[in-house]
């Protein structure tokens, strides 16, 4: 099953997409979120991103989203201390951080493949709002 | 025969410090220029990451260049908060992995620069022109190769290379930001120095003149 790593600059989005994303899930996908500083405050932790990457279930893959600038930097640099295998199995998904993680939770509680749930939470389907 | 300099990491130690000094000085100054286009915390975060680096190197010995900026590197990484921290640190992971160990010629300075600004790109996606530290960074790394095909010597290499930065981070304030969080305000972003452009400033201005010193 693919895992899903929510990473924001604030704890409390963070943990509050989760949660959200937690209300969809069947099954056992694992879903960890990261945000803020060591301190606290607001800004992301590589160190923290590092820690979840290396803990998560990778077997199946892993989507990571994320919400703004030095959260994808830092996943970017992170990413790339993985060796080539694991690398590939780690997308940081061009979605949106609450509904993507949601999308993804319920597309991973299906045993949807990583490709196809990318290419799912890319689509603007995704954030639509307007019927 | 191409002119040296000898830099071991006693010097290159006490530049840092003197660029944690410098930064720390000028927070409130870094802060006010991101408040007024992004996120109010260049100056904050810069300030802790450069903090801490000084509280790690001053009182330890390291083997050789390449470990005391590595150092610096994974310090940087891992206290500074905003998108600096990834950007500077990759920047001088970058360096670590090239830095001579003691003579340096213009060849090594460029090599420096065009590493810093390839690590930049990497993850930051930025070009020359968007409001961002690649402003005064690619300004300063042409300069040198200028200078080199010029044929100056090193010190006035160096001199030319602070002052395409200084040009560079001033040339920031009537570019509209294509990137970062300043990006967000659009048109709003005009009429304003960009914080890591400056910063990218003071830490060149620092080591050219540390460099300088040592030369005299």
């Amino acid at each position: 099953m693919v895992s899903i790593l929510i990473v924001s600059h604030s704890k409390e989005i963070a943990a509050g997409t989760k949660k959200l994303a937690e209300q969809m899930k069947q099954g056992d996908v694992e879903i960890l979120a990261v945000g803020g500083t060591k301190e606290g405050e607001i800004g992301t932790d590589p160190d923290a991103i590092y820690a979840s990457l290396k803990k998560i279930n990778k077997e199946d893959g892993v989507i990571v989203l994320a919400d703004l600038g030095s959260a994808v930097m830092n996943i970017n640099m992170i990413i790339d201390r993985f060796d080539e295998d694991t690398k590939k199995k780690i997308i940081l998904a061009d979605a949106p951080i609450v509904e993507g993680a949601i999308f993804a939770t319920v597309e991973a509680s299906i045993g949807e493949k990583l490709s196809n749930i990318v290419s799912s939470i890319e689509s603007p389907n995704v954030i639509k709002k307007k019927q | 025969m191409s002119e040296k300099i000898k830099v071991t990491s006693e010097k290159i130690k006490d530049i840092f410090i003197k660029i944690a000094d410098i930064l720390i000085e000028n927070k409130s100054y870094l802060t006010e220029l991101d408040a007024a286009i992004g996120d109010a915390d260049h100056g904050i975060n810069m300030a802790r990451g450069f903090k801490k680096v000084k509280e790690k190197i001053e009182d330890d010995s390291f083997k050789n260049n390449s470990d005391l900026v590595k150092t610096v590197a994974m310090t940087l990484i891992s206290t500074v908060g905003g998108a600096s921290g990834p950007l500077y640190g990759t920047a001088f992971l970058n360096i670590s992995k090239i830095i001579p160990d003691s003579d340096f010629d213009i060849d090594s300075f460029i090599k420096i620069g065009e590493t810093i600004i390839e690590g930049i790109q990497k993850l930051g996606k930025a070009q020359q022109g968007e409001k961002t530290m690649l402003d005064t960074i690619i300004p300063a790394v042409n300069a040198l190769r200028e200078s080199k095909v010029k044929g100056l010597s090193l010190e006035r290499a160096l001199e030319e290379c602070k002052k395409a930065a200084e040009e560079g981070m001033k040339a920031t304030i009537p570019l509209l930001a294509t990137k970062g969080r300043a990006s967000y305000l659009g048109e709003r972003s005009k009429g304003h120095q960009d914080p890591g452009a400056t910063s990218s400033y003071l830490i060149i201005k620092v080591i050219v003149d540390e460099l300088i010193s040592e030369m005299e």
